[in-house]
């Protein structure tokens, strides 16, 4: 009796409990956002029930044809969804990358390489941003404040992208960056010693353990020796800097970072082995003339002298054996601080061998298993491609056809070729899909070719065929499809990377905007569906990663963040302890910044006092970013929430100088301001 | 003697006698069993939150959060004391200061006073329990209190005093407040503190039901 009762309380007491979970996880459920959720997909079903009327209605009156219908409704992003894959394109002489999204093709967001940039607070007084700019100085002192940003390169995990940095480099000044994809903010600049232009550049081997900068324009070894042009055969070198990447540190590192001394032969493209041919590198060469030029004295010029033999050398690189080499002693040497393997050296140790490619090639892209190589000579209609494990057996077997005038090993080109296939005038560069097709830009004829690769992505009557090619406008420069470059393709799409856009957008005067078009590339026929145009520079390569493998802060993970060093910064001015220290000469100012003032507001300083400003954003809401700008001392900087940076200046001019918050903060924005007082020194 | 134990019995009751435990475990054995999972349910409800208030404003897709533990606030603090101080509302961490820092040692009080019923068998043990039943209220009570205090008490200075007049925040359901839509919600450990003061009164039940004919029964002795 009394058990039964006992047991029927506590079972009571039980439902009791259960009941209040259940109501108040009901309760948790309840919020806004679920609301709105539902409200959208009732607001969308709804649509979708009128869509074919006035769709067909809309399509009529601005003449779209149902394959622009089809490209539209492949590239329409509504409101608050986000694209499958993300680009960084090179910005060319922008000197800056590109985040576009695909397939909106939304500019998402220009990151700061090496040119000042106002909005991102880069080069405008910011200690962090003026000293990078500082690093990719020459050596003697001369400012660089642009760039030709050509080739971006992803970090790679077992030759995939990981998503975490990001190189570029700058054909102009032989300069390389790096990029963070934490906060997308350049890191480190380098100025790469001995060498002052540079195109094959910056490509990454499959773990990142090495990036590649080849210098294009041969120059004495280094760059600031002088010699004349008659000396071009034997002052003039080409180089292969290989930077070592330090992935915990995020920088490239002088420790394992070191140089090979090449003939001066232009080298162009270049790609790091995968897989089976992981620890090589393949780079292009197009001046095996040593055309010296002078048009002017009635020689040929670099255009015609160039050009003159049918064939140029593909550069082979046993990485590998030349990282080993260049930590033994006596077998480098130092140029300029630089670790460099001279030519003979790399002769002598088999570092180095050339092979023959048609002339005056551009890409020499690596197929996603490593297996092939493939060259596309822009002034030859085909695109070459080479076996590697024929390379390597020919390496093993000593099979040469000669050496060139420097005493390097030629393979023989009829023993490592694979396959040749004619794709058409002018093909420039090629990427991959998962489905072992290969598409190659070709430049002249302005189309993109779609072929078949050979065993074991293709066999029989398929491997090596040209299937289709798709007209682009106009002239395509390099090609990017997503993930195309690494050991696993995605396909889907790709985008024509156009030089000329003559009549694809409104006429902007006779500087023209360069066109990006996104391919469909998934069906059995290529579709283009969009043009992109861009403004800003020339662009060159560009790599497409899949969205989800990036995960950038949304707000710097703790208050008081100091971006250059990615961590919180000891002296970063902290909420409640703001403070004006004056010494002699010298005024230090730690500042926050917080919707909507800053603290202190008034900053009284003596003329020619060094002013030292540290300021935090003490925010913690994503977008509460804050601007600091001090009207007529060229400061801008910017500040996302929880980042600490510093400024330093001299107080030249006296008078009176307002700093103001020069990002649209909140409704109170333009009240968020003080004054810099300077009082004149005769006072 | 015999006048100090008599004394002792008028407020902790008789105690049972050895055979009728034998006897009747189960009679005894209910109402301690209630208290203390009263005791535990009010224990638990220290690390789980009480009351939360979310805000929603097209700025804020995902809402904003605040969330109120007995002796501690959790969530976006920073940035809604950020937007208060627009319309003179103090930092929420100035409010219910002393409550929060004895918060603990209060439910501590509280669970003691409970678990005192297990030794208490004479009515006093109702006033034993009276602090922990009326608990939840006071905790609502105090809540609005603050609520109140901050909420009619806006700085004059601030930059939106014009456009917002002086208000309450509702405890319990939606409200709006400038561009926010505010929504107060009663969180699982206040749910608790309310089963506890009802599993305390059925306590009590049993508990009156087991020890009353002792007591009966001594007083006719």
């Amino acid at each position: 009796m009394l058990t039964k009762k006992v047991l029927g309380l506590s079972s009571v007491v039980i439902l009791l409990v259960v009941g209040i979970f259940i109501a108040s996880c009901q309760n948790t459920d309840s919020t806004g956002e679920n609301k709105a959720e539902t409200n959208s997909e009732a607001t969308t079903a709804k649509q979708n029930g009128n869509l074919s009327a006035s769709a067909d209605q809309i399509a009529a009156e601005r003449n779209l044809s149902p394959k622009d219908v089809e490209a539209a409704l492949k590239t329409y992003m509504p409101s608050g969804k986000y694209d499958d894959y993300i680009m960084f394109s090179s910005g060319g002489h922008s000197g800056q990358v590109f985040v576009i999204g695909v397939p909106s093709m939304r500019l998402l967001k220009v990151i700061a390489a090496f040119t000042p940039e106002p909005w991102q607070g880069f080069g405008y007084g910011s200690e962090e941003s003026m000293k990078l700019l500082e690093d990719g100085n020459m050596a003697s002192g001369t400012e660089l404040r642009w760039a030709d940003t050509h080739h971006p390169a992803l970090t790679e995990t077992d030759g995939e992208y990981d998503g975490q940095f990001l190189f570029i480099n700058d054909k102009a000044n032989a300069r390389v960056a790096v990029i963070d994809l934490r906060d997308f903010e350049t890191k480190q600049m380098i100025k790469t010693p001995n060498i002052i232009s540079d195109h094959g550049s910056t490509f990454v081997t499959p773990n990142s353990e090495y990036v590649i900068q080849a210098s294009q324009y041969a120059t004495p070894l280094p760059f600031e020796e002088y010699a004349t042009m008659d000396e071009y055969q034997e002052k003039f070198r080409g180089v292969m800097a290989l930077h070592k990447f330090d992935r915990e540190k995020g920088r490239i590192v002088e420790e394992g970072s070191f140089q090979i001394e090449l003939p001066p032969y232009w080298q162009d493209l270049c790609d790091a082995g995968k897989k089976v041919s992981d620890g090589w590198i393949f780079c292009n060469s197009i001046n095996t003339e040593l055309a010296t030029g002078g048009i002017e004295q009635g020689l040929p010029p670099f255009e015609a002298g160039v050009s003159q033999r049918d064939m140029d050398y593909m550069h082979v690189i046993n990485l590998n054996k030349a990282a080993e080499v260049a930590k033994q002693p006596g077998k480098t040497t130092e140029i300029n601080g630089v670790k460099v393997i001279s030519l003979e050296t790399a002769i002598s140790e088999g570092l180095l061998y050339f092979i023959p490619e048609p002339k005056s090639p551009h890409g020499v892209d690596v197929a996603p298993g490593g297996e092939y190589l493939v060259v596309s000579g822009k002034l030859d209609t085909h695109a070459t491609i080479y076996s590697f494990e024929k390379i390597q057996k020919a390496i093993k077997d000593e099979n040469f056809e000669g050496n060139d005038v420097y005493g390097v090993p030629i393979l023989n080109y009829n023993d490592v070729v694979a396959a040749q296939l004619e794709i058409g005038l002018g093909p420039l560069h090629t990427q991959f899909d998962g489905d072992g097709n290969a598409y190659t830009s070709v430049f002249i004829e302005s189309t993109l070719a779609k072929w078949k690769l050979g065993p074991p992505y293709n066999t029989g009557d398929e491997a090596w065929t040209l299937t289709e090619k798709v007209p682009v406008q106009y002239n395509i420069g390099h090609t990017v499809c997503a993930e195309g470059d690494t050991v696993s393709p995605d396909g889907k799409y790709c985008v024509a990377l156009n030089k000329w856009s003559i009549d694809r957008f409104t006429n902007v005067g006779p500087l023209l905007p360069q066109n990006f078009q996104l391919i469909d590339v998934s069906g059995d026929k290529m579709q283009v569906l969009y043009d992109m145009p861009i403004g800003i520079g020339e662009p060159h390569y560009v790599q497409m990663i899949k969205a989800d493998k990036l995960n950038p802060f949304s707000v710097y993970p703790e208050v008081g963040y100091n971006p250059g060093t990615m961590s919180v910064d000891p002296n970063a001015a902290k909420a409640g302890q703001e403070k004006i220290v004056r010494s002699d000469g010298k005024v230090e100012v730690w500042m926050s910044a917080i919707r909507s003032h800053f603290n202190p507001e008034h900053i009284t300083v003596k003329e020619g006092d060094e002013v030292i400003l540290h300021i935090t954003n003490v925010e913690r809401a994503r977008d509460a970013t804050h601007g600091f700008a001090i009207e007529g001392y060229n400061v801008n900087l910017s500040l996302e929430p929880g980042e600490a940076n510093t400024v330093k200046f001299k107080a030249d001019q006296p008078g009176v100088f307002p700093f103001y918050c020069s990002e649209f903060c909140s409704a109170l924005h333009l009240e968020m301001m003080g004054y810099l007082l300077v009082e004149p020194k005769n006072n | 003697m015999t006048e100090k134990l008599k004394e002792n019995e008028l407020i902790l009751g008789p105690r049972i006698p050895q055979e009728l435990w034998e006897k009747e475990k189960k009679r005894f054995l209910i109402p301690s069993i209630i208290m203390i999972l009263a005791a535990f349910i009010l224990f638990i409800s220290i690390f789980l939150p009480y009351w939360k208030l979310t805000l929603f404003a097209p700025q804020y897709p995902d809402g904003l959060e605040a969330t109120m533990y007995v002796n501690r606030l959790s969530g976006d603090i920073q940035e809604i004391d950020g937007l208060n101080h627009y319309i003179g509302m103090k930092p929420m961490g100035e409010a219910a200061v002393l409550e929060r820092t004895l918060s603990i040692f209060m439910i501590a009080g509280l669970i003691l006073l409970i678990v005192g019923t297990l030794f208490v068998h004479s009515p006093f043990a109702l006033f034993l329990c009276i602090p922990a039943i009326l608990y939840p209220a006071f905790f609502l009570a105090d809540l609005y209190f603050w609520m109140r205090t901050f909420g009619m008490n806006l700085d004059s200075n601030a930059p939106l005093s014009n456009a917002i007049e002086p208000f309450v925040p509702p405890l319990f359901g939606e409200g709006k407040i400038a561009q926010f839509l505010t929504v107060a919600s009663w969180e699982i450990g206040l749910y608790m503190s309310f089963a506890a003061s009802i599993l305390i009164i059925v306590g009590l039940y049993y508990h009156r039901k087991a020890y009353k004919p002792l007591i009966v029964g001594s007083n006719s002795n």
